[in-house]
């Protein structure tokens, strides 16, 4: 297969180098620890990985979160809730008046050990993203594992219950949907119409809004498009699908990603590949310095196709471009 | 020169069916783009009409492009089979409904 390359074809519209805008958004990935296995995880999370990130990584990103240019804190995973200073993080983050988000497998809310989080969450006002990655059952537990899909459906209950979705409570719950497959998602607009409308009426489910996004050919995902034959197919739609106006507002643009030592990066999925910023300066939470990085040249390879694909896709679901 | 007149990479070319008619090649994808976009009807549902359409009229592109459209928007294996044997039935009925032509001459000509 041959196909231009992601940094080539941003050269064709201009858009070379990639560079940053600011640091908006502060995306921490907590740890690798997850206690699923899903088909699609880039970063090849589950039950097995031993990736933590320990409280002193965790402090030093409570240092930056206080920096004035930071105005999002998007806490990631793996299952975030299995880190054990999750509690003690977000509370302490609460206390910014920041936005506070944190992207939930919903499964592990229904865990006894964990189950506490839906308090923790909504005492704090943290704004869940929750993975849903289909709304029929066989699909969806055909990425997430047998029984999935039940368990999210309790989960969700149990958040509206407490609130999160309902119109009147100031509580966001929102859902991620992923193609379970070697294909691209279609128009978010039209896909939220069809979640909103099934989960209301066949389980009496609320939530805010629905983020569509592409699954990235890293990690997992990767390894089930060249097991299928579906890899070079895959990426072909990808670069057919490319849209430099997506490009020119890729979320990457905005945020800074720590990993769980405390490694910058320019996204989640570049920490897939361990392709760590490259701005001329460490690479370390703790050398975090918001000018430096707000001007950076962004490290690209050719998965970023998936960021640009149609509508685009970044963790905020398609752009409004 | 191709070996074979059907080739998958051929589906991404149809961007530019316009080539040597740009006017018409504008128009029609004018024309596509709103008889194909959301209306009266939603996208997913028009998807699932040119997927029908599709299967009856034989085009490989046209099965490639809306199996995975009606992938993307959610649309489900029983939505998707049920939509192709409305076409297959329809295709039925077509033959069925001519085979009266048949019926007439039969009765006229047979003593």
């Amino acid at each position: 297969m041959t196909f231009l390359s992601f940094s080539n074809k941003l050269e064709q519209f201009g858009l070379f180098p990639l560079t940053a805008r600011d640091v908006s958004i502060l995306q921490i990935n907590v740890g690798r620890k997850c206690n699923l296995a899903c088909k699609h995880c880039h970063l090849k999370a589950g039950p097995s990985r031993t990736e933590i990130m320990p409280r002193e990584v965790l402090e030093s990103c409570l240092t930056v979160a206080r920096d004035p240019a930071i105005t999002i804190i998007d806490i990631t995973g793996g299952a975030p809730e299995m880190n054990p200073d999750l509690e003690w993080f977000i509370s302490e983050v609460a206390t910014l008046g920041k936005r506070l988000i944190v992207r939930s497998n919903l499964v592990i809310l229904l865990d006894d050990a964990y189950t506490k989080f839906i308090e923790i969450y909504s005492r704090n006002k943290v704004e869940i993203v929750g993975s849903l990655p289909d709304l029929h059952q066989e699909r969806n537990d055909r990425q997430r594992g047998a029984g999935v899909f039940a368990h999210e459906i309790r989960a969700l209950r149990l958040l509206n219950e407490h609130g999160y979705g309902q119109s009147t409570s100031g509580l966001i719950l929102d859902l991620v949907h992923n193609p379970v497959g070697a294909f691209l998602p279609g128009s978010q607009k039209a896909l939220e119409h069809e979640y909103k409308n099934k989960l209301q009426t066949d389980y009496g489910i609320q939530f805010n809004n629905l983020y569509c996004l592409t699954n990235n050919p890293t990690g997992r995902y990767v390894d089930y498009l060249k097991s299928t034959d579906n890899y070079e197919e895959y990426m072909e739609a990808l670069v057919n699908a490319f849209n430099p106006c997506a490009a020119n507002e890729v979320m990457c643009r905005s945020t800074i990603s720590v990993g769980w030592d405390g490694t910058l990066y320019d996204c989640d999925f570049n920490q897939a590949l361990e392709l760590s910023i490259n701005h001329g300066t460490p690479n370390t939470i703790v050398h975090f310095n918001a000018l430096e990085l707000c001007n950076r040249e962004i490290v690209i390879a050719d998965h970023c196709y998936a960021c640009t694909a149609g509508a685009g896709s970044s963790c905020q679901g398609a752009l409004s471009v | 020169m191709s070996s074979t007149y059907y080739e998958t990479k051929d589906l991404a070319d149809f961007p530019n069916i316009g080539e040597f008619a740009p006017t018409q090649g504008k128009a029609f994808f004018d024309y596509y783009a709103v008889a194909t976009g959301p209306g009266a009807l939603t996208e997913r549902e028009k998807s699932l009409i040119a997927l029908a359409v599709a299967t009856v009229r034989h085009c490989p592109y046209c099965i490639d492009a809306y199996t995975n459209k009606c992938l993307s928007l959610g649309v489900s294996n029983d939505e998707m089979m049920e939509a192709i044997h409305v076409g297959a039935a329809m295709v039925a009925g077509d033959v069925l409904a001519h085979a009266t032509q048949a019926r007439k001459i039969i009765k006229k000509k047979e003593m």
